[in-house]
Parts: C-alpha cells; structure tokens; sequence
C-alpha cells in the first residue's frame, strides 16, 4: 500500500486512475442500490423478467457449446501448425470484435433471413432464426466466438508440443495425446474462454435486437421497459442484470486465479 | 500394399543383420522377453524442416547396442531423433526397425521409447500416472499396470516418488522418470536426446553410470545424443559424428561425418572437424581399483596411474595435453605419476607443439615451440612425463 504512495508522481497516478475507477463503479454501484432488495425480489418474480434472463443465460450457453465444438479444434490447429494464411484466420476470428454489433446483426440477417437460400435450408428442419431463439444463439455466437477461440489457443500453445510427441512414443494416437495431454493441460484456460464468452454473450445487445426483438432476452426487455416506461421501470431490471453479470464475473477471476496458483 | 517390396527389401539386408545379430544373445529383455530389442538401420535419410535440413544419413545400430550421436550443440540431432521416432516425415530415405520399414509408421507404432533433454513429463499426472501412461494405452488390466511400474521404479530408484507431481521434482528425478516412463512399456529402441546436459555435474555423473547399468540390465538398443565428448566415450559401443554446416544465411544442413568405436573415434579423426570437435586429448580405458594411499590407481595398457576418484571397476581415464610435463631426466616432483617413454610424434602448430609419447599407451604432451627448442627434442629420443593425481580425469 505504502509503494502506491512512495512519491509524488505515483501519487498522481494514483489518484488519474482512481477516477477511472470511480466512472466504472459509482453508476454501476448507484443502479444496485437504487432499487431496493425488496424491488428488486420482486422484479425477479416477474415472469417476463424471468424467462428473459433465463433465455438469455441458455442462448449464451447454447452459443458457448458451439463455440466449443468448433473453436477447440480451430484454436489447437492455429497454436499447433502453420500454414499459409493463417494471419488471415486469425483476423476473421478477431472481425467480430471490431465490427458494430448492429452491423454483424445485418450480416446475421443477409445470411440467415427468411428468404435466404441457408435460411431456408435450416427452415426445412423447422429451424428459423429471426424472431427466434436459434437467431439469438448465432447472433450471440457471433460476436462472441473470439474470446473463446483465443483464449483456447493461448492454452495449448502453452503446452510444450514435445508432451503430445512423448505421447505419441509411448503409443498415444493423436487422439488419444490430444485428450490425455493437450486438452487437459489447456483445459483452464479453454474454460475460463468459456465463461469470458458466455458472459459476453449474456449482455450481447446490438445483433441479437436485429435478428430477434422477440422473444425477448434480458438487454432487449430493459431496453423495451425504459423506451415504452422510463428510468423507474427498467431500473430493478438493469440492477439485476449488473448483480448476474458481477457473479460471473466473480466466478472468471476465481477460475483465472486457481490457474495462476498451480494444480 | 506396402508389404511386398518391405519383404524384397528386408531379405536384401539378411546378410548386414548377421552382423547386426551378434550381440542379440545378449539382448534379453527380461520385462518382455517376447518382443524382445530391434537393430536399426537408417538408410540415405534427408530431413527437410524449414531452417534445418539433414542429409544422407546412414546408420547401422546393432541389436542391443548403445551407440551415440556426437555433434555441435544445435546440429540437428533432436530432429534426427525425432525422425526416427516418426514425429518428421522424411523427404527421403528409409528407416528399419528390426528389419521391419518403419518409414512411413505412425509413431505410435513404432516402439520407439523416446526421453528429452528437460524430461517432458506430463504435468498434470503424478510420477505413477507418468510412468503408466503407456501402459494404460496398451489396455492392461490395473494389477499388471502396477506391477510393471513397481518394477521399473524399483530399477531406477524412484519408488519413493511415485504420488510425487513432475514439477516438485530435481532435475535427477525428472529424467529418471522420464527414463522409467518411456522404458516401462519395453520400446524396441530407445531413444536418448541430451538426456544429461539439463543435470548439474554431480547429477549428471551419477546418472550416466546409472544409464550404463539399465543398458547392461536391460540391453535396450540405444541411441544417445550428446554435445559432449566423454559422456559419449563412456557410455557408447560406437560413435556416429554429427556435422552442422550453414548453408545460405538461415539454413543449416546436418551430415555423420564418421561412424567408430569411440577409440577410433579419438585416435584417427576421419577429418578436421571431427579432430577439432574431439580435442587433442589422452583419453584411455582402464580398470580402477583402491591402492593404499587413498588414491586409486587405474591400469592402463602396461603401467598403473594413480587417480583420485571415487569409482572403481572399468573406467575411462582423461589426461589433458597441457597438464603433463615432459623432461629429458626424471624429475623429482609432487606428481604422483612418472613415467618413461620414448617420442613417436612431433606435431607442430605454430606456438603449441603437441608431442606424442610411447610408453605405452601412447600420451599426447602440449608444450611451447620454445621448449621444443630449448630442450633439443627429436623424434625417437627417450623422455620422461609426469602429472599429478589430480590431473587424472577418471569417467
């Protein structure tokens, strides 16, 4: 504590990123404690409260599973091989960071709409994605696939290649040197993409309202309640909605920190 | 598909593997004595990774043999090892393992044991879990599995480690581990990259004789790599001698230079490199036994040199060149090793003499152009030598 404030210059220092602190914490702080607990108890009691953040957890997760499926291999195959235009790859795995949100809405609906030759594949399985829950699943898919790819290859690219070539000498198939060594080694921090992604996902706004106003997820009710009700009524909603988010939050740097001590 | 020219190829080489086969009496691998060791052969193998490239590399390794690759730190052994074991695929050439082509195998495959330089062990089992991670793969029921680790931990020491996780251990520990890993499931061959040069110098001698003693117990066929020269000496049956050359200004391209029992390889350097890379050096085998006085002496061809050292039985001795002294009359010295010869060698390097004499066994002496000239030396002139105790490099 004492080495914040050795000198004068660090005391300055102290106090510029103190204010940045402040601009994080104090509205997110004045929202929670705005509503009372019993405002608040009640709001969660509110079915349609309710079943949007439920839908909004399950799509995320839904979006987080697929990202799974197929970001781990695409992560293993980026730490692990090189291979022409992999720089390419790499920055279509960032795109959906640095496009607006609303923009990669669009996107998702140019390709996925109604009249849209995949669209209408997936229709012919019952699958539709506008105004629907598999809408909200891409969508949060989409913007949120980054953090879970990147975050995996930084996991195995910290497992040394020559574990899995051991593996390999005493008999492993690359499957089996996959899920014996890589997978388990990267696993933290594989999981700990999982749940930056999923949490991302839960406050995905921008693309999902394109694709899919309803049914409703958490953002786009609080978003409904303050244009069609105003501050007071989307209040309760918004403060439950930073109380989640902050336990996942939570959750992340424990896993995060439990990596940093050691298994 | 591929069987048929393996067969063709493999009767082709009946005749080399008469030769191969001389020690296979010795090769009993008591934990599996059905599978038993393999002769490899190596045949006109070129490796092409980006910044490194091998070329013509021919290897003949006996059935139950240790032979070491010697080379320059940095000269593509790991990847000729690693080529071996199946995790390069070679641009050209052929691999034989026990007779069999094993070029194009999967590693997995292969029987090939393979041990790093920093041990590799998997960090998120324990050593047990270590050691038995090939045995698992190979579906043994758990009491075999326990039993053939227990074995293999009680051979090199290692028991008392076992619910121990890799990164607690000392550097030692880890490549007894490692060793036990990749020997437990009785590789056909075994593969050694720098499996010392991570160890600090204690360390590292106590596990080389260690490793003499598993090749003598278990006559796994070896091929150790190293940068260093006596370890070579003292562990191998034979030498192959791995150069580096740059090629362009990135590239690097690794070729055996010379292949020969390690006397050989010292003794009558196939060219410059290797003599360069080998040194000037007296390097002898001999039997240590403890002599009175606290010292040991060590007998070389026809004389008894006292040494200070701890090991006892057949040793190989190392005296450098600048640590002999060479007079024309017998001096009265500390040096506890004195002895008289006769010049066979003069060998002029501008400052440095190097000078060769007979006792036998032959020493090779380093003096000054100016003691030559002083002292009046010529060929076939008697001379005495003498080195202290401690002088004596005994590995």
């Amino acid at each position: 504590m004492r080495a914040l404030f050795a000198d004068r210059m660090r005391a300055v220092f102290v106090l510029l990123g103190s204010l940045l602190l402040l601009f994080v914490a104090w509205p997110l702080l004045r929202t929670v404690t705005a509503s009372s607990p019993v405002v608040l108890w009640q709001t969660l009691l509110d079915e349609e409260v309710r079943n949007a953040i439920l839908l909004t957890f399950y799509s995320s997760a839904v979006a987080t599973v697929i990202a799974f499926v197929c970001g781990v291999p695409l992560a293993y195959l980026l730490a692990r091989v090189d291979f022409p235009g992999k720089r390419l790859v790499e920055g279509v795995i960032d795109v959906p960071i640095v496009v607006p949100h609303s923009a990669a809405g669009i996107a998702l609906l140019m390709t996925f709409g109604r009249r849209t030759l995949l669209g209408q594949a997936f229709g012919l399985f019952g699958l539709k994605f506008v105004s629907a829950a598999p809408g909200i699943v891409i969508a949060m898919l989409f913007v949120s696939l980054s953090f879970l790819v990147n975050a995996a290859r930084e996991g195995f690219e910290a497992v040394d290649p020559r574990l899995e070539r051991v593996a390999r000498t005493l008999g492993a198939s690359p499957w089996r040197a996959f899920w014996g060594v890589s997978f388990p080694l990267a696993w933290r921090s594989i999981l700990s993409g999982m749940i930056l992604m999923w949490a991302r996902g839960l406050s995905e706004f921008g693309a999902v309202i394109i694709l899919a106003y309803h049914p409703m997820v958490a953002p786009v009710l609080l978003y409904e309640r303050f244009e069609s009700f105003g501050l007071r009524y989307s209040r309760p909603v918004a403060a439950l909605m930073i109380l989640i988010c902050l336990a996942t939050f939570v959750v992340l740097r424990l896993t995060a920190g439990r990596k940093r001590g050691g298994a | 598909m591929r069987e048929k020219p393996l067969r063709r190829f493999s009767s082709s080489l009946q005749a080399k593997s008469i030769v191969a086969c001389q020690k296979s009496s010795r090769c009993q691998n008591h934990l599996q004595p059905s599978q038993g060791c393999g002769s490899v052969q190596v045949r006109d193998l070129g490796v092409d990774l980006k910044e490194f490239r091998l070329c013509d590399i021919n290897l003949d390794v006996a059935e139950g043999e240790y032979f070491v690759i010697l080379g320059p730190t940095g000269a593509g052994k790991t990847v000729l090892l690693e080529t071996i074991a199946g995790l390069h695929r070679p641009l050209e050439g052929r691999i034989l393992l026990a007779g069999e082509d094993i070029t194009h195998a999967p590693p997995e495959r292969r029987g090939i044991g393979f041990v790093y330089q920093d041990y590799a062990l998997f960090p998120h089992l324990s050593v047990a879990g270590n050691i038995a991670f090939g045995l698992k793969l190979r579906k043994m029921g758990r009491g075999d599995i326990e039993e053939r680790v227990a074995a293999i931990g009680r051979l090199l020491g290692i028991e008392h480690l076992f619910h121990r996780r890799p990164g607690t251990l000392s550097g030692g520990e880890a490549q007894r581990v490692a060793l036990a890993r990749a020997l437990v499931v009785e590789p056909r061959l075994l593969l050694l990259d720098e499996p010392l040069s991570a160890l600090d110098p204690e360390t590292r001698e106590g596990l080389q004789r260690e490793l003499g003693r598993i090749h003598r117990e278990l006559v796994t066929t070896t091929v150790h790599v190293t940068h260093d020269f006596e370890e070579a000496v003292a562990l191998g049956d034979r030498i192959a001698v791995l150069r580096e050359d740059r090629v362009g200004d990135s590239r690097r391209e690794g070729r055996i230079v010379q292949v020969g029992t390690p006397e050989e390889i010292f003794r009558r350097p196939a060219n410059e490199f290797v003599a360069r890379f080998v040194g000037v050096r007296n390097i002898f085998r001999g039997e240590a036994r403890p002599a009175d006085d606290g010292y040991k002496l060590v007998s070389l061809d026809e004389v008894k040199i006292a040494a200070v050292t701890e090991f006892e039985g057949p040793v190989h001795v190392s005296i450098r060149p600048e640590e002999i002294v060479l007079s024309r009359k017998p001096l009265l010295s500390s040096a506890r090793n004195a002895f008289r010869g006769r010049i066979v060698d003069i060998s002029d390097r501008g400052t440095i003499v190097y000078i060769t004499v007979r006792v036998p066994p032959d020493f090779v002496c380093m003096i000054t152009r100016r003691s030559l000239e002083e002292m009046a030396l010529g060929d076939g002139m008697g001379v005495h030598i003498a080195f202290k105790a401690s002088a004596v490099h005994v590995f």
